[in-house]
């Protein structure tokens, strides 16, 4: 196989193979449930896995773009709108465990929830930025919007990103560690676009690019 | 210049034996692919490493509760010991490297009679009963369980708290060499009742749970159960006990004043900033139920706070 350009069937199989390991957690959690070993507080453990999935998942997608880059393996841009799905299907997991059974579709305490604790207004602020990215996450949504504003759209998951750190960093009670990791590796995959950005400033205005108060005028081919 | 060669291992790293001579059955648990997971949770020692002590005779008392007692299988690996790790079953995998033998508790400040205790002298000041408490945790979440203790009031009495005594404050162990280094918590961990409370008839030294000496994860060998009390009041493995004449710094109240009030008492009116107080998950149910004021202790503990306004006070 060759690394850098693989057949259509090869990278299918690809697809198919990064989907099916993204469900290992899942089946994980489900057989845990079902057998009873997700220890003594088992609807915790649920919110906990599927929260830190859905992160899992949202960085997973982010840094593909920045993987490709590094290594020059451009197929792999072929994945992000199935890892950034996966995410998404995380993030219905963990909203809907949290709806049904912690609160047992309880809509006062779920309203209440939401517009009375900081964390959960970022989170399901979060959640519902991310419902115009599932619903535009296909081939027709692309040709239909065109690729710059499908673009502009999707460069949204940048906020929703740091609200779920947010999230998660506002709820525990002490001990930030873990969330510190997840803002340590976020601001990592958002600094290098950052600053490829701004090495690209700089190679076009060295280039001569036009400019407009200092600004490189982005042209689109 | 400081010259000190390093240990060759940390304490921290060696096996206890109990887990090294079941290694192979670790090992054969842990082979089975996808159920791995479960496998490890499996392979934990239910009650940690040490062999359990029964606890008898113990007196039944009033104060117990017939509700449902909750697993017990629960209680012992469901801990918050934030010194052994901020996860849940932290303290069940870590908590077995305290020695709580020997153990003493000095207690001391305006005292007539300060001095240390160690566990055995502990155990002859009253005779131990059974006490099945409610206990809610601050995090939402709630067990029923039999404790074995005696009210704390009988310690106190034996060494004459003075008159200038308004306060009590609970010192518990902290040892870097086994515990967490990182400061997520002021250590060692403290906690305090207002005397009164702590002379109230229902606040427990507690030696044992369940018929058994106190796992290691639960605040062996001596803790306080106030069972009116948000969990974290309940200090565990107490070193010292103080009188003093001030309101004493506790632990999450130093950490966050406006989250943990010195008070804590269970009230369901009154929000944690971040979450409501209203319902409770009791572990081994899947549906909430209501949060019961003074975690339904009112009838016994309501007088301690009259004319006080549970909000300002929380």
């Amino acid at each position: 196989m060759n690394l850098h350009a693989p057949t259509p069937f090869q990278l299918a199989a690809l697809k198919v193979l990064v989907l099916a390991l993204c469900l290992v957690p899942a089946a994980l959690l489900a057989h845990g449930w079902f057998a009873g070993t997700l220890g003594a507080n088992p609807i915790e453990t649920l919110q906990r896995g599927t929260g830190e999935w859905t992160l899992n998942m949202l960085l997973v997608t982010l840094a593909v773009t920045p993987l490709r880059r590094l290594t020059g393996l451009h197929w792999l841009q072929r994945l992000r709108r199935m890892l950034g799905l996966v995410a998404f299907a995380w993030a219905c997991a963990h909203l809907a465990n949290w709806a049904w059974l912690d609160l047992w579709f309880d809509w006062g305490a779920i309203a209440a929830d939401i517009l009375k604790r900081p964390y959960v207004t970022v989170g399901f602020a979060a959640f519902v930025l991310l419902l115009p990215l599932a619903a535009t996450s296909n081939a027709f949504a692309i040709r239909r919007l065109g690729g710059r504003r499908w673009q502009a759209l999707h460069r949204s998951v940048y906020a929703i990103a740091i609200l779920g750190v947010v999230h998660y960093w506002w709820l525990v009670k002490a001990d930030v560690l873990k969330p510190l990791i997840y803002a340590l590796v976020l601001a990592a995959l958002l600094g290098v676009r950052a600053w490829w950005r701004e090495l690209e400033r700089r190679r076009q205005i060295a280039a001569g690019a036009p400019q407009f108060k200092g600004k490189v005028i982005r042209i689109l081919r | 210049m400081l010259i000190r060669r390093p240990a060759d291992i940390l304490p921290s790293e060696i096996t206890p034996r109990a887990l090294f001579e079941g290694r192979r059955d670790f090992i054969r648990r842990a082979g089975l692919g996808l159920a791995a997971g479960a496998a490890l949770w499996h392979g934990l020692p239910a009650r940690g490493a040490q062999a359990a002590q029964r606890l008898a005779p113990l007196q039944p008392s009033a104060f117990s509760t017939d509700e449902a007692r909750t697993d017990v299988g629960h209680a012992t690996t469901y801990n918050n010991f934030y010194e052994f790790g901020t996860g849940k079953d932290d303290p069940l995998r870590n908590a077995h490297r305290m020695q709580v033998r020997p153990w003493t508790v000095r207690v001391e400040g305006l005292v007539n009679k300060p001095r240390s205790f160690d566990l055995d002298e502990l155990l002859r000041l009253a005779p131990l009963e059974e006490r099945i408490y409610r206990l809610r945790c601050v995090e939402g979440w709630s067990m029923v369980i039999p404790w074995a203790g005696f009210p704390l009031a009988a310690l106190l009495k034996a060494v004459e708290p003075q008159g200038s005594a308004k306060y009590v404050q609970f010192v518990t162990h902290y040892d870097a060499e086994i515990m967490t280094r990182r400061p997520v918590l002021i250590w060692p961990y403290t906690e305090g009742l207002r005397l009164d409370e702590a002379l109230h008839q229902m606040t427990l030294l507690t030696f044992g749970m369940y018929g058994e000496v106190l796992p290691h994860q639960n605040g062996a060998p001596v803790r306080v159960v106030v069972p009116w009390k948000y969990g974290f009041k309940s200090a565990k493995s107490i070193v010292a006990i103080r009188l003093v004449e001030e309101e004493p710094i506790t632990a999450w109240n130093r950490y966050a004043p406006q989250e943990y009030g010195f008070y804590s008492n269970v009230n369901p009116e009154v929000s944690h900033p971040r979450w409501s107080q209203a319902t409770e998950r009791r572990i081994g149910e899947l549906r909430r139920r209501p949060t019961l004021m003074f975690n339904g202790y009112a009838e016994q503990v309501a007088q301690l706070y009259q004319g006080m306004d549970l909000k300002k006070y929380y």
